[in-house]
């Protein structure tokens, strides 16, 4: 059989060879059912949120929601490395998942997960993957209710590729369009973590350093701000960074957007890569990060909420929203300077997430 | 966590220098020139415009080196791609639009051009593979002159040669001076280029001219300092050359690339892109080289192109008589994936470098 290319019996001194994914994993048939048996499911705690759930293995999944706006988002990760700085791809996509939900005031509750593997791809190693995923769900309390498995050709693609949808429900669904003038612009860690740390992990720059992806659940930090504040716009700054992110939402807003760089939390290796290279850590990508919008008078406490979790205990203020200029974000500079904060033309680094 | 741990980036000092220079507002417009793209990217990434009180603009003069690149020698270097000779030049000059067509796109389809970091690297190409031309596209100021004349006296193969586009600051920051429309206050000197030629170099300008030099490195705090005492020689009335990086520049600079270039190279004549021919302003390689000089050893005629495009500013941003945002296809038509003249293709162009980091005259 092809499936499980398996050592077992090899004459030699040579290790025990690694069970690898072979073109029957992803074949429907017994080999299949072996993995998902095996390998798959156990990993899993949660597998339902309704009355047909992942061990149903039917065509699909039935959810019985609790009230509220029911809020849909769906990624593919392609990140590069898979085992990086602070993370792995499976960590990765369960974290991006649940805070796009997050990000739109939802709590996640459901998801699921379609995963394409490379022919050949270490069994162990995506053991590993899995297990980091299940983590990140069963930690923020969501369900996996739906799945599939497929496997490519040697070289067709690099490893693995994992697509997360992910459901939410929202009491009140937050936009990243509605920054109101006079809004206290808060973000709720340091930036640029997760973009340096895999630049500073990738072979061809020759770096050494021990910096560490950011990527991190941002659920349940949002929703014990939800608890006490009003959100009034939030955003994850993904691909693009804080940059992007804020630009998005001040060109979303028609409303202008004033940050002051010297209370933007940067980590200082951080910085130092991102001068190495001439990139802007402002552009770097974060994945445990959310920039948001609250009112002048919800500010402080939105702050000491924060501060009071690990995840959020860097969290800044570091901007206000104005009148002036809309659709711009203008930078005051560390020594006293201003300049607009552009889009990024792109982010300066692709297969980040 | 302390925003910036860079002592050369620090807010107090910031705000020291910046107060300072509040208290030297002039009665009169005053116009400060620099010459130099990585002068530019800190001005423009830091703000530093906003610092400076009301009345002191300071503006990029010919300070790019792709930029000013003649289309002549330019169309040149596509020339020789076609007909097969290999290339090399460094990876800002690819997409710097000639009259006919970039390297980039000549290479796109099919002629050999390489990108390099260093002369060396051509000359590498060169020994690898003996059956091929080779010409290093020789491009950029005194900074990276001494690399190519390095090269040059180190006894390169027979199929590597160059082709010598390198320019000399000092005429070409006279030739400003001289020019109408540009009114010329001071002169913020380039650390890297000085670090060269020294401090010394600009002495006949502060002399003969009256213009305040000084020279200035590259952090935000170097360039505000430098701006401090220029602003003090125009409020003191004053015109001599101050060192504002000593920690990198010296009177005399540095005397063995100054060697270097003086055994590779004659002074000649040269032609910068929007400025014209300026007297004793490039250099060429030297005749008892001249096997080495891919203007003699090929035939590809000097052929006058179109230098800059109508409408585009470029030229009047080149010799500091219009900053970026005055040009009307700025941010529309010519964006850095779209450049339409060379300001906008330059890592170092004014025009990129305003793109990039959000510099505006009004925020």
């Amino acid at each position: 059989m092809r499936g499980v290319a398996s050592s077992r019996g090899e004459a030699g001194a040579m290790k025990e060879r690694r069970e690898r994914i072979g073109a029957m994993h992803g074949a429907g048939g017994e080999v299949m059912g072996r993995l998902l048996s095996e390998h798959i499911l156990p990993k899993f705690a949660l597998r339902s949120a309704g009355p047909v759930g992942l061990d149903a293995l039917d065509d699909g999944a039935s959810l019985s929601l609790p009230d509220g706006e029911v809020v849909v988002t769906t990624d593919a990760h392609v990140v590069h490395p898979l085992f990086f700085p602070g993370g792995d791809i499976g960590r990765l996509a369960a974290c991006g998942t649940v805070n796009d939900l997050a990000a739109m005031g939802a709590r996640p509750v459901a998801c699921t997960l379609a995963m394409v593997v490379e022919e050949g791809f270490p069994l162990d190693e995506l053991d590993t993957i899995l297990s980091s995923c299940a983590q990140i769900l069963w930690e923020t309390e969501t369900a996996l209710v739906a799945g599939d498995t497929k496997v490519m050709g040697r070289g067709e693609l690099d490893g693995v590729v994992l697509t997360m949808t992910g459901i939410g429900v929202a009491q009140r669904v937050i936009r990243d369009s509605e920054l109101q003038a006079g809004d206290v612009l808060l973000v709720t860690g340091p930036v640029g973590d997760h973009g340096m740390a895999l630049i500073a992990a990738r072979e061809e720059f020759h770096l050494e350093s021990d910096l560490l992806s950011d990527v991190a659940p941002l659920w349940p930090l949002i929703g014990e701000l939800l608890a006490e504040v009003r959100i009034t716009a939030m955003k994850d700054p993904t691909r693009g960074g804080l940059a992007a992110a804020v630009n998005e939402m001040a060109r979303k807003g028609e409303i202008g957007v004033e940050l002051d760089e010297k209370s933007i939390p940067v980590r200082a290796q951080v910085r130092a890569v991102a001068n190495l290279l001439g990139l802007d850590p402002l552009q770097a990508a974060c994945e445990g990060r959310a920039v948001l919008g609250v009112s002048p008078a919800d500010a402080q406490r939105a702050l000491e909420i924060l501060h009071r979790t690990e995840l959020g205990k860097d969290a800044a203020i570091i901007g206000w929203v104005g009148e002036h200029r809309p659709g711009k974000v203008v930078l005051n500079t560390s020594v006293g300077g201003r300049r607009l904060l552009e889009m990024p033309l792109g982010d300066p680094l692709p297969r980040i997430c | 966590m302390k925003a910036d741990q860079f002592a050369l980036r620090d807010p107090l000092r910031g705000q020291a220098l910046a107060r300072a220079l509040q208290r030297l507002a002039p009665e009169r417009p005053v116009r400060i020139v620099h010459v130099c793209g990585t002068h530019e990217i800190t001005i423009s990434e830091h703000g530093l415009r906003h610092v400076l009180p009301e009345g002191v603009s300071v503006l990029e003069g010919p300070g790019c080196p792709v930029c000013v690149t003649s289309t002549v020698d330019l169309d040149r270097a596509v020339r020789l791609a076609e007909q097969g000779v290999a290339v090399c030049t460094f990876g800002d000059m690819m997409r710097v639009p000639g009259s006919r067509k970039t390297l980039d796109e000549a290479r796109a389809l099919g002629a050999p051009v390489h990108t390099v970091l260093s002369a060396a690297d051509a000359v590498g190409l060169a020994r690898k593979n003996p059956a091929q031309d080779v010409v290093f596209f020789a491009v950029g100021f005194e900074t990276t002159a001494p690399g190519t004349a390095a090269v040059l006296l180190d006894d390169p193969p027979g199929n590597f040669s160059v082709l010598c586009s390198h320019k000399l600051i000092p005429p070409a920051v006279q030739k400003l001076v001289n020019m109408p429309g540009t009114g010329l206050d001071g002169l913020l000197a380039p650390g890297h280029v000085s670090t060269v030629i020294g401090a010394g170099a600009y002495a006949g300008l502060a002399g003969e001219h009256c213009i305040p030099v000084v020279v200035g490195g590259f952090e935000p705090l170097d360039v505000l300092y430098a701006l401090l005492l220029l602003l003090r020689q125009v409020a003191d009335g004053r015109a001599q050359v101050e060192n504002a990086y000593p920690r990198a520049v010296s009177w005399e600079g540095n005397r063995q690339a100054q060697n270097l270039l003086a055994t590779a190279f004659r002074v000649s004549d040269a032609k910068w892109r929007g400025i014209g021919e300026i007297p004793c302003s490039g250099l060429a390689v030297r005749a008892e080289l001249s096997r080495f000089d891919a203007a003699l050893k090929y035939d590809v005629p000097a052929v006058e192109g179109q230098e800059v495009v109508p409408g585009c500013r470029c030229a009047d941003v080149l010799v500091a008589r219009a900053v970026p945002s005055d040009c009307p296809l700025f941010g529309g038509e010519c964006t850095p994936l779209t450049p339409v003249g060379p300001c906008m293709v330059g890592a170092e162009g004014a025009c990129a470098v305003w793109h990039r980091h959000g510099e505006r005259p009004a925020l």
